[in-house]
């Protein structure tokens, strides 16, 4: 989806402003936020990628003029709405009007450090060959999906460089559908940044992105 | 996206208890919400805070980076499979399943980035800073590395090469800066002391304390 998310090369931000501090919250709330939306996702009801996908459905002007925390909140409310698991008039209360659905896997504190520490797996077995080496050319698809995509605008239709191939992975535009994992190979392609934005681009940067392999056509 | 609201935020939070934000009132009631439809256990949501507050946060990479300065063994075993190399230290987990370390040289400047939302390799560099998830970072580091480094205060050389890393899928990165002169000999914890959270994104150089970027 080309949604406000999709930042890379958008200009008029400003400067960025450093913090050398480790200050990973700024609110009280914002910790919470973050509690909340991991012990939600461990429910197992959706995945990471569909979380995103909830993030970048905001509308532009919203997720532009939003903090980072209250997208993640927006996000998270709006997930547990499309899965039927809260209704938005009990949100905006904060008070149940009917009881919770029947969770297996509700994140106990048991459950939490295990949990981080263990991670999750993205990775399967390959069921194929990789179809590029590195080293390979290739060219980046165009393509304006309507649903979450991981190829961001800035890099479509651009010819580029196999830097790695880092494995068979959960392929994440079918699994933010809830269409399953559909694992593909995984490739670090390498841009020179003239073929990402012309002629007047820094002669010394190269840009590297992660594409699964049906982001990618050969180029001869 | 937008980062100074967030350090408005920190105001309010200051004054907790006498003026509670719109965003603390909705959000205690999102989760007394949760509680009580039995979703979420409020120990755990604790718990989890609490991770990443104390345990899970730069040192971790700070120790990784002292380690591969010192030890050229744990280096190669870095450039082989960097998740297992850091798993030897005994940090992996939750969004660090797939590492790749990124050696800054001589003539190479490495940089990482999530233009897409905020990836990052949690066990080792803890939760990201504001500024990594800030509208400014994520648009300009792919277009303008040089000027993003200039925020910083930081100036290379007009020759080194900048490779800038989005992290688009499951692979998660950590720069092993370079080392500076002057601290041949140096134990590992004078080491691991002087490395940045910053020099191991890509924005910031690893400097003896008192000298200048």
């Amino acid at each position: 989806m080309n949604g406000a998310h999709d930042l890379g090369g958008m200009e008029g931000f400003g400067p960025v402003i450093p913090d050398p501090t480790h200050t990973p919250f700024h609110a009280r709330w914002e910790r919470r936020v973050l509690a909340n939306t991991l012990a939600c996702m461990a429910m197992g009801v959706w995945n990471i990628d569909a979380m995103r996908a909830s993030r970048e459905n905001l509308p532009p002007s919203e997720y532009l003029t939003s903090s980072y925390y209250e997208i993640w909140f927006k996000g998270l409310v709006s997930r547990l709405i499309q899965e039927g698991l809260v209704t938005a008039t009990e949100v905006e209360s904060g008070v149940a009007m009917e009881p919770g659905r029947p969770m297996p896997n509700v994140f106990t504190a048991d459950k939490v450090a295990p949990a981080l520490a263990a991670g999750s797996q993205y990775t399967r077995d390959p069921d194929r060959p990789a179809a590029f080496a590195v080293g390979a050319p290739v060219r980046t698809r165009e393509m304006n999906p309507s649903h979450h995509t991981r190829l961001p605008r800035y890099a479509r239709g651009k010819a580029g460089v196999i830097a790695a191939v880092r494995g068979f992975f959960v392929f994440a535009d079918a699994n933010a559908q809830g269409l399953g994992p559909q694992p593909q190979w995984l490739y670090t392609v390498r841009f020179a940044g003239r073929e990402l934005w012309g002629a007047d681009a820094d002669p010394t940067l190269s840009v590297t992105i992660e594409a699964w392999e049906s982001y990618l056509e050969p180029l001869a | 996206m937008s980062g100074h609201h967030e350090h408005d935020q920190d105001h309010h939070d200051h004054h907790e208890g006498s003026s509670l934000s719109e965003m603390d009132l909705r959000v205690r009631a999102l989760e007394t919400l949760l509680v009580e439809k039995g979703y979420v256990d409020p120990e755990a949501l604790d718990r989890i805070i609490e991770s990443y507050e104390t345990r899970i946060g730069p040192r971790n990479g700070a120790r990784v980076v002292a380690t591969a300065w010192l030890d050229p063994d744990f280096m190669a075993f870095l450039r082989r499979d960097a998740s297992a190399a850091i798993a030897s230290l005994g940090y992996g987990g939750r969004q660090g399943e797939t590492m790749v370390a990124l050696e800054n040289t001589d003539s190479v400047h490495n940089m990482v980035v999530c233009t897409l939302c905020s990836c990052y390799p949690w066990p080792v560099l803890g939760l990201p800073p504001a500024w990594y998830k800030s509208a400014a970072y994520r648009s300009r580091v792919v277009i303008d590395p040089r000027g993003v480094l200039a925020d910083f205060g930081v100036s290379l050389p007009a020759e080194k090469q900048i490779r800038v890393w989005d992290s688009t899928a499951e692979v998660r990165y950590l720069v092993i800066p370079q080392r500076p002169a002057g601290t041949e000999g140096w134990a590992h914890d004078a080491l691991a002391a002087i490395v940045t959270r910053d020099s191991m994104i890509g924005t910031g150089l690893v400097t003896l304390p008192g000298a200048k970027a």
